[in-house]
């Protein structure tokens, strides 16, 4: 338990200083332009081909992505996922001698609007992305984070994964590729483009004039108000990944994209990985960290970048002149201490200076984690995810969880009324304080004592009861809507909203499929009595 | 302007939850307090009527508001438990003995039998002369992997049922943190269990009431218990890497403080991947204790202290494993490393 240190102390030790003209370690011959690891000197090329190599071993190691399938990259403009835009375009060069076989299209997310940049600001970041965008050649999609105003609540139905692995192995897929000649598969989805000149072609209709960038006024100020709503940082964090996620999602389903390519590096997918931890989203840390993220279904995410540090993707962004343009986020310029991300990273960061194998180490746990809940199929009742970040709802648990503790510290603390009745075996005994005085506070407490599951995933009863009225936290003027919501939401997203001074400033998409999900949960609470068992799994 | 109690209304709060940051009087604080450890022992059903449990005291915070509070509530929910208090004398002259002094006056006050085991009587070493041989890094993990037996020894000695102990809502969530740093799959898995399966004979059953506890909330109900509780950090070093996840958990809790638990919420919904290897549980083939190898830790630790070589248990030696069940000596060049280190 307490020896931690000593494991790294060997390695700290023994690492000896690089000499200033230290030959490669891997040609012998050119000398070493930088150090990856500890001893580990490189020379240019030999630090480009490890570059790449790394790029395709991962892609080749997972055999997620099909020959001839359109691949969105979500591009930032960071370092990181501008790196990854130029592996794949290394990876598509001709001369490439394992070329890569997908069809690529990039999209950018604007989000300006909610770090509180001007419109100029915006506009010239978007126009500096687009000439990059444009020398690629490949179509790209620039999306204001405005437009979740108007997306429709379908992005937060999961559909079923089309590419049934059972019907089209990678194998089969790859043979058919080749048999075609090198063209791409019609793949299973007929309305899916499969050359590169259609797609190219696509880039035409949906290129974004720079002039189209600016959302219009009222949803600028919609999203003004809804940031202005989250109390904290850290909420704010959660949320725009949220809403960034169903865009990026939307974007890849309207344009026949099955797969997305996030440029997350090892370095952040560490810290990722601790602050998930830290904000209760243990149950979707595999799908929050891992190669391949299916929780869409027809849409899998993938972190190709997962393998390189930030250390190395800087230095090959700095060696090979890749092209990024920074933008400020939320986090820019506040203090170590603003949100939980924030703090994570700051902590993370500092740790990997004094023990080096901090970050490969907490990567490696990801490696050996998957959801609590494997057994979530994509065709399962929509309820039983989480309305936000699409994860499965881990609030069904054991009687005595964090989850349920939490609750009932809760209720414990606000007017004892009803709160001795939620407990199961406390109800004969005196409590030793006063009983109460007015207590009219009747809603403060709800009969289901434990039983805050929803959506019936599992052993629930397929009731979505939800956690009974009063026990919100009371801070939001319509405790019902915000209960009602909270119901439909996992663990870490309730957390979220929470923060939340009103959850009336949220997209209309959200709040209306809440309400689809809630009335869908009431009907089926209406004919309980007739449905089978296994219905629900 | 006063503020009140939220749960009795009528009351002045005297403190704020640092669990949910509602304000409280003190007695509807004590009352929320005892009733969630209740809830907690309840719903996971930590014990059986009639059966003997040993509470580990160490005279400080946590472990006297546990000894307390399992007496209320055996009191009051008529648990039908025997109760005693089991502690491990390290042998630190100016820490140990001085908080023993706590617990033999909390064994007058609470009218709790007591019973001291001593690593000197168990091991022939007192932590003081083990710091003399190993120097002041490492001793924690000889006292760490001593005590844990130590406590299954004493419990065992007195018959006991059940062993509990004080671990509260932020050591788990610190343990967790900890894990996820080191990568330790295997104890991540295992370290928000409430308490550990009583599998295989000769193994005691642990739990941690106080799981759901946060640590804040125990000084403060010790404060206005008025307990009488020992306070001093051990003398031997304050480690370094569990330092820095606790540090870590605190300013966590001060940016949202429903953190530590949101922390131990995670460790509850993870799961670990089907292939990854676990260790397996078996039986320390020279004194039977629990142990994942042919010779457990404290086994280990124990020889390397008695041949000399205290490094043996620091690290990962198991090949030398076979050569110390046979008795046999240490080539030269084995032994050279695992001598002590010196400064």
């Amino acid at each position: 338990m307490c020896q931690v240190d000593e494991e790294y102390n060997e390695l700290l030790e023994s690492r000896s200083l690089p000499g200033v003209s230290k030959k490669c370690m891997k040609c012998k011959e050119g000398t070493a332009v930088l150090i990856i690891r500890a001893g580990d000197a490189f020379c240019r090329s030999c630090f480009k081909e490890y570059f790449i190599h790394k790029f395709r071993a991962m892609l080749g190691k997972n055999r997620v992505i099909f020959p001839g399938e359109k691949v969105l990259l979500a591009v930032s403009g960071g370092l990181a996922s501008s790196s990854m835009l130029a592996q794949v375009q290394e990876g598509l060069s001709q001369d490439a001698h394992k070329k890569l076989r997908f069809v690529p299209g990039i999209v950018y997310v604007d989000e300006g609007g909610a770090s509180g940049q001007s419109l100029e600001e915006r506009q010239r970041a978007a126009s500096q992305l687009e000439h990059i965008f444009q020398a690629t050649g490949f179509p790209y999609h620039i999306v204001p984070l405005e437009e979740v105003f108007s997306l429709p609540s379908s992005v937060l139905e999961a559909a079923s994964a089309i590419s049934n692995s059972s019907t089209c192995s990678y194998k089969t897929a790859v043979e058919q590729f080749i048999q075609n000649g090198g063209e791409a598969v019609g793949l299973r989805n007929k309305e899916q483009d499969s050359s590169l000149a259609d797609a190219v072609s696509q880039l035409q209709t949906h290129d974004c004039q720079p002039s189209s960038f600016i959302p219009p006024a009222p949803q600028r100020q919609a999203l003004e108000r809804l940031f202005a709503s989250v109390k904290t940082q850290t909420a704010k964090e959660e949320l725009l990944q949220t809403l960034r996620q169903h865009l990026i999602l939307h974007t890849a389903r309207l344009k026949g994209y099955s797969k997305v390519m996030l440029g997350e590096s090892c370095t952040r997918l560490a810290v990722k990985l601790l602050s998930s931890i830290s904000l209760g989203r243990g149950a979707a840390l595999a799908m929050d960290t891992g190669f391949a993220d299916s929780r869409f279904g027809d849409v899998v995410l993938v972190r190709p970048m997962r393998d390189y540090s930030s250390k190395e993707i800087a230095f090959y962004g700095r060696l090979f002149s890749v092209p990024s343009v920074f933008t400020p986020g939320l986090d820019t310029k506040t203090s170590d201490k603003a949100s939980i991300q924030r703090l994570t990273e700051s902590f993370v960061t500092n740790l990997q200076t004094g023990f080096p194998s901090t970050v490969s180490t907490i990567y490696r746990t990801s490696e050996k984690l998957q959801t609590a809940h494997s057994a979530q199929t994509n065709d399962a009742e929509p309820a039983s995810k989480c309305l936000l970040c699409l994860c499965a709802l881990d609030t069904t648990v054991e009687e005595a969880s964090a989850f349920n503790a939490t609750l009932l510290s809760e209720r414990l603390s606000q007017g004892k009324k009803a709160g001795g009745a939620g407990l199961p075996t406390s109800a004969p005994a005196p409590s030793p304080a006063p009983a109460l005085g007015s207590g009219s506070a009747g809603q403060c407490c709800s009969s289901s004592a434990g039983s805050s599951g929803d959506g019936g995933c599992g052993g629930g009863g397929g009731g979505g009861e939800g956690e009974g009225g009063g026990c919100c936290s009371g801070s939001s003027g319509r405790p019902s809507v915000n209960s009602d919501l909270k119901s439909l939401l996992c663990y870490s997203c309730r957390l979220t909203i929470k923060d939340m001074t009103t959850v009336d400033t949220l997209p209309s998409y959200l709040m209306s499929e809440a309400e689809r999900r809630k009335r869908r949960v009431d009907m089926r609470k209406e004919i309980s009595e007739f449905l089978l068992e296994e219905d629900e799994d | 302007m006063p503020v009140f109690c939220s749960s009795c209304e009528n009351k002045r709060a005297v403190l704020k939850r640092p669990k949910t940051a509602h304000s409280l009087c003190k007695e509807c604080f004590f009352w929320a307090f005892e009733e969630e450890v209740h809830h907690t022992i309840i719903t996971a059903r930590l014990f059986n009527r009639g059966e003997t449990v040993g509470i580990g005291a160490s005279g400080g915070k946590d472990s006297t508001v546990l000894a307390h509070v399992m007496k209320v509530l055996n009191e009051r929910f008529d648990y039908g438990l025997k109760l005693l208090l089991l502690s491990v004398d390290e042998g630190i002259t100016g820490y140990r003995d001085d908080s023993l002094e706590t617990v033999k006056r909390n064994q007058q006050q609470y009218d709790l039998p007591l019973k001291i085991v001593s690593y000197e009587e168990l091991y022939g070493w007192t932590m003081d002369a083990i710091v003399k041989q190993v120097g002041l890094k490492n001793n924690c993990t000889f006292c760490g992997v001593f005590r844990r037996q130590a406590l299954d020894r004493g419990a065992m000695m007195l018959k006991v049922d059940k062993i509990c102990t004080g671990h509260n809502a932020d050591d788990i969530a610190e343990t967790v943190l900890m894990n996820v740093l080191r990568g330790d799959i295997a104890r991540l898995r295992r370290c928000t269990a409430i308490s550990t399966a009583s599998e295989g004979e000769g193994v005691i059953p642990r739990c941690k009431p106080l799981k759901y506890a946060y640590e804040k909330e125990i000084v403060l109900y010790a404060y206005f218990k008025k307990l009488d509780y020992f306070s001093t950090e051990c003398i031997y070093s304050p480690n370094a890497y569990r330092g820095h996840a606790r540090a870590f958990l605190k300013d966590l809790e001060a940016v949202r403080p429903s953190s530590i638990m949101d922390v131990i919420h995670s460790g509850e919904n993870l799961s670990v991947r089907e292939g990854v290897r676990m260790p397996v549980q078996g039986t320390c083939s020279r004194c039977g204790y629990i142990s994942s190898q042919a010779l457990c830790k404290a086994c280990v630790l124990l020889e390397g202290l008695n041949r000399g070589l205290p490094r043996l248990g620091i690290g990962k030696h198991h090949r030398l494993h076979g050569k110390i069940l046979a008795q046999q000596p240490l080539t030269e060049r084995e032994e050279r490393k695992l001598r002590a280190v010196d400064f």
